[in-house]
């Protein structure tokens, strides 16, 4: 009965520790009350951090639910490995989801625009997904930290029938007494990493050991510099505009999505450690690299009562 | 010291330094005028948290929608929805999260209006400490009582008083002092174990993070000295343990774990455990994790696990520690914070979630509320929203809990509505009731089943709702004379036999309403209990009662008949001439004119119009042979 990371495992801080009980329990809370609940999983950091918390709140059981991967076609190739070694690894069952209608249309992030982009390979595709399924919860990495908008997100954050998110009419949540209790059709969007900030997340990944996507790790690879950020062609979709090269730099990325909507920074962090010290002095917010988010004003706002997560 | 301030409190001193110190959860209470968001931006801002594109942001912002001309409005860093950034109001909670070398933090932020009561109770219910703010130039306002009040009511033990803005007072020590001993006397019954006046300003950073030169005077720690020192301690670990069993983890047939987060205490394999519902006793086995077993958890810890023996738990259930147990009842006192616009009623059910247990509840009695900002008690029937009270409340079966002074994790429930599920309630258990639990557990020698096998049919309520004149009474007595004719026992409840005795002393308001089908719900409950047929004829309008009645006997006991006729036939009808008197105002709250009716969505048998009285009764017989409540 001892796991394989048992080893490697570092002591958690006191910190770390209870946020990783209360993630746990919020995770238990929603297999005991839910009929079909499902776990958004972007393959990020963030993912790979609740997935993580999964394996052991449900220990020695399995996470009784799968993992749902809405794939865009226009992830990082290393994403995509990525995404299916965990499952394999895990023996979690995983569900992929790409919206149909989009790809008939033809819809892509450098001709389409960002926002239809996301708001039809993202957003609909997401809703279709859950409605196909017909999960009644699903478990989405966001965090409380990364956005103003999510500032104020509930931690079960209830949806109406269409998945609308109402702001102004939120459950109020009090202690740890979650209120699961939802009508037909309606849903609940749960959010395990509430209270962790991205330090929180770098640091339980550290002691954890648990696996990334190496896009995260500082490595020569090919970027264009486009609108003052680094884009990476990870493949020949991404059409050179006059006067624009493809380079080789020493590159990472903070926060993975589209890879023509997700900007490089320049570093040479190559380990775990080396991440966690360029983030203590770092001057930039985590999203900044997203192009999504800048699109128009209170822009996350807007995206989260279409449905996004 | 200085101050003068610190005179019937205990400080810790700033600065202490050392180990780690567990995360501190606060929350800032004060209205917008009083710079709260500023104040939190500041606190960001100089703990360098935010970041270049975020004050590129802000840069843009604060020309758009500041108040502060051209300086930087740190309050726009943190108001986060788009309505309240325009409308300069902060109408919900959000969650900031900071941290310097020593202490990480959570700051609830949450709105200071009286309209926004729950949004800080709620924000309250998970911090340790508060900082309430007061402006210099204004001293202690009614708001000020008001935000204490709840803080002390939610079980918030240290208070910070932020006395802001003290740059518009000239950084006077003499207002300050007069404040700090203004509010000192008010907050002497609030039982707050440590209260710590700061005077500071927001808007440039005085006494915040940065200690500030224009306040010789003042002594004592900058705000995040203070904060970064404070112990908060709540000693959940050193209290009884608690268990409330969160989900069964049956991998296969040879493990048996209950999974859960200790609520308190601490627990270690070979301690002795009850099952607070049902008192059965075993020893814990093993403290099961992903990481490996553990000899020991604590309070706050997520584990799993096994006992020695095999004794039956579910989720809801409560381990507790054998030889300190919480108690067990079904009626207990508590204070009750209402958040939704409809209003509590007493006698309507709701679902109660304590713990991870769900149980239908209601409230008994509203022996007052509180004015929160004269802290006086006042006589009332209903709770509105942002209204708290002090209830006595009723649960459809025993639940384990400890008073919440006690231990706010065992102590605190939430009210669901059954309809729209909304978060109605949220409540805090001052003690039980025990009177009730002795009443509740009289075993009977004849019982229910006796008496139905001597009678030779089931018992059941036939609940006939429908609009007034919709000819629910003739029905019923229809059916009644058939029943009769049949042989069954039977028994008739109406509006008229009931309202002129037993329910002499209710109107027709809403309140009145819920509580005259509770009483009548209980007779008929009883007249069920007695082995009879009982005919119950109401207009009943509201689902929720209706619901109530139904659960309060066995499944299969009640059976709901919906008199649909439209109003339009009813008003032509008017068999005692009420349509046309409410019609002109002479009689309030009359349904389907200036009342509600909601239709049932689930009654057993719908009766339309066209079919008349006799053929109507036909269908409600046939269904209760359907159901096998009659078999001839």
């Amino acid at each position: 009965m001892t796991t394989t990371t048992t080893l490697s495992r570092m002591q958690l801080s006191q910190h770390l520790k209870r946020l990783e009980s209360e993630s746990i329990g919020i995770l238990r809370e929603v297999v005991a009350e839910f009929r079909n609940p499902v776990m958004l999983y972007s393959i990020g950091k963030d993912s790979g951090v609740m997935l993580h918390l999964a394996l052991k709140a449900f220990y020695p059981s399995k996470p009784p639910f799968p993992l749902l991967h809405v794939d865009t076609t226009w992830k990082f190739r290393d994403m995509i490995r990525h995404r299916d070694e965990i499952a394999a690894r895990y023996g979690v069952k995983l569900l992929v989801h790409t919206n149909p209608e989009g790809v008939a249309r033809g819809i892509n992030p450098i001709t389409s625009g960002s926002q239809l982009h996301t708001q039809v390979m993202k957003t609909e595709a997401l809703k279709q997904a859950l409605d196909q399924w017909g999960f009644d919860a699903a478990f989405g990495g966001a965090r409380r930290d990364e956005e103003k908008s999510r500032a104020k997100e509930r931690i079960f954050s209830f949806r109406s029938a269409g998945h609308v998110w109402d702001p102004r009419n939120q459950r109020p949540e009090l202690w740890s007494l979650y209120n699961t209790k939802i009508s037909q059709g309606e849903t609940i969007r749960v959010f395990p990493l509430s209270n962790w900030t991205e330090l929180d997340i770098w640091q339980y990944t550290r002691a954890e050991n648990i696996p990334v996507v190496p896009l995260y790790f500082a490595a020569p690879r090919p970027v264009v510099e486009r609108d003052g950020q680094l884009i990476m062609r990870d493949d020949e979709r991404l059409p050179l505009r006059a006067g624009e090269s493809v380079q080789m730099r020493m590159v990472r990325f903070r926060s993975l999505g589209c890879y023509p909507l997700s900007a490089a920074i320049e570093s040479t962090a190559a380990t775990l450690d080396d991440i966690i010290a360029e983030m203590l002095a770092m001057r930039t917010s985590e999203r900044s690299g997203r192009l999504i988010d800048s699109d128009e004003a209170a822009s996350m706002e807007k995206k989260k009562r279409d449905g996004y997560f | 010291m200085t101050s003068g301030a610190h005179t019937e409190v205990t400080v810790s001193p700033a600065g202490a330094g050392g180990p780690e110190k567990a995360l501190l959860r606060f929350l800032t209470c004060g209205s917008v005028d009083d710079g709260k968001s500023t104040l939190i931006g500041r606190l960001l801002y100089d703990t360098q948290l935010i970041l270049e594109d975020q004050l590129t942001v802000l840069e843009r912002d604060s020309r758009r929608h500041g108040t502060t001309g051209a300086e930087l409005d740190l309050a726009l860093l943190v108001d986060g929805l788009q309505a309240e950034r325009e409308q300069g109001i902060t109408i919900d909670v959000a969650y900031r999260y900071f941290s310097t070398a020593r202490r990480a933090f959570i700051v609830a932020d949450t709105p200071g209006h009286e309209q926004y009561t729950r949004n800080m109770a709620t924000g309250a219910s998970n911090c340790q400490a508060a900082v309430i703010l007061i402006d210099a130039r204004k001293g202690v306002l009614t708001q000020t009582r008001r935000h204490s009040y709840i803080c002390s009511l939610l079980g918030i033990k240290h208070v910070v008083l932020a006395v802001n803005k003290i740059d518009l007072v000239d950084f006077s020590g003499e207002r300050f002092h007069h404040i700090v001993a203004d509010y000192l006397g008010f907050a002497k019954a609030l039982e707050f174990s440590s209260i710590t006046p700061i005077p500071l300003s927001a808007r440039y950073g005085d006494n915040v993070i940065r200690r500030s030169g224009h306040m010789r005077w003042y002594e004592g720690p900058t705000l995040i000295e203070h904060l970064e020192s404070l112990d908060v301690g709540e000693g959940l670990e050193e209290k009884p343990f608690r268990f409330p069993v969160q989900w069964v983890n049956r991998p296969d047939l040879d493990f048996r774990g209950f999974s859960g987060t200790v609520a308190s205490g601490r627990v270690r394999p070979g301690d002795r455990v009850v099952v607070a519902g049902s008192g059965r006793e075993s020893t814990v086995a093993r403290i099961v994790t992903a990481d490996g077993d553990l000899s020991e958890a604590c309070a706050g810890d997520a584990v799993t696990l096994t006992l020695a023996d095999e004794v039956d738990v579910a989720r809801g259930d409560v381990l507790a520690q054998s030889d300190s147990r919480p108690e067990v009842v079904d009626q207990f006192a508590a204070q009750v914070l209402w958040m939704i616009e409809e209003p509590m009623l007493p006698g309507r059910s709701y679902l109660m979630r304590i713990g991870t247990r769900f149980v239908p509840a209601r409230v008994t009695s509203l022996k007052h509320k509180t004015d929160v900002n004269t802290l006086e008690h006042i006589a009332a029937k209903t709770l509105q929203l942002n209204e708290i009270g002090f209830c006595n409340l009723g649960t459809a079966s025993p639940v384990a809990f400890d008073a919440y002074p006690e231990n706010r994790e065992t102590g605190a429930f939430v009210l669901i509505d059954r309809f729209t599920h909304a978060t109605a309630g949220a409540g805090m258990i001052s003690f039980g009731l025990r009177r009730a639990t002795n009443i509740h557990r009289q075993a009977l020698l004849v019982d229910k089943s006796a008496r139905t096998r001597l009678n030779g049919h089931r018992p059941a309520i036939l609940w006939f709702t429908g609009l007034s004149g919709s000819g629910k009474s003739t029905i019923a007595n229809i059916v009644e004379r058939e029943l009769h004719a049949l042989g069954a026992h039977t028994y008739m409840l109406d509006g008229d036999n009931v309202r002129h005795g037993l329910n002499r002393d209710l109107g027709f308001t809403d309140v009145d309403r819920v509580e005259n089908i509770r009483r009548v719900g209980e007779v008929a409950k009883l007249f069920v209990d007695a082995g009879a047929i009982v005919l119950c004829s109401f207009i009943s309008p509201f689902r929720a009662e209706r619901r109530m009645v139904r659960e309060l006997v066995d499944a299969g006991e009640f059976v709901e008949v919906f008199v649909d006729t439209p109003i339009e036939e009813c008003k032509r009808r008017d068999p005692k001439g009420l349509y046309a008197r409410a019609l002109e105002g002479k009689i309030k709250n009359f349904t389907g004119i200036d009342s509600p009716y909601e239709a049932p969505e689930s009654a057993e048998v719908v009766l339309e119009t066209r079919d008349g009285p006799e053929r109507a009764a036909r269908h409600v017989l046939d269904a209760l042979r359907e159901q096998h409540i009659i078999t001839y």
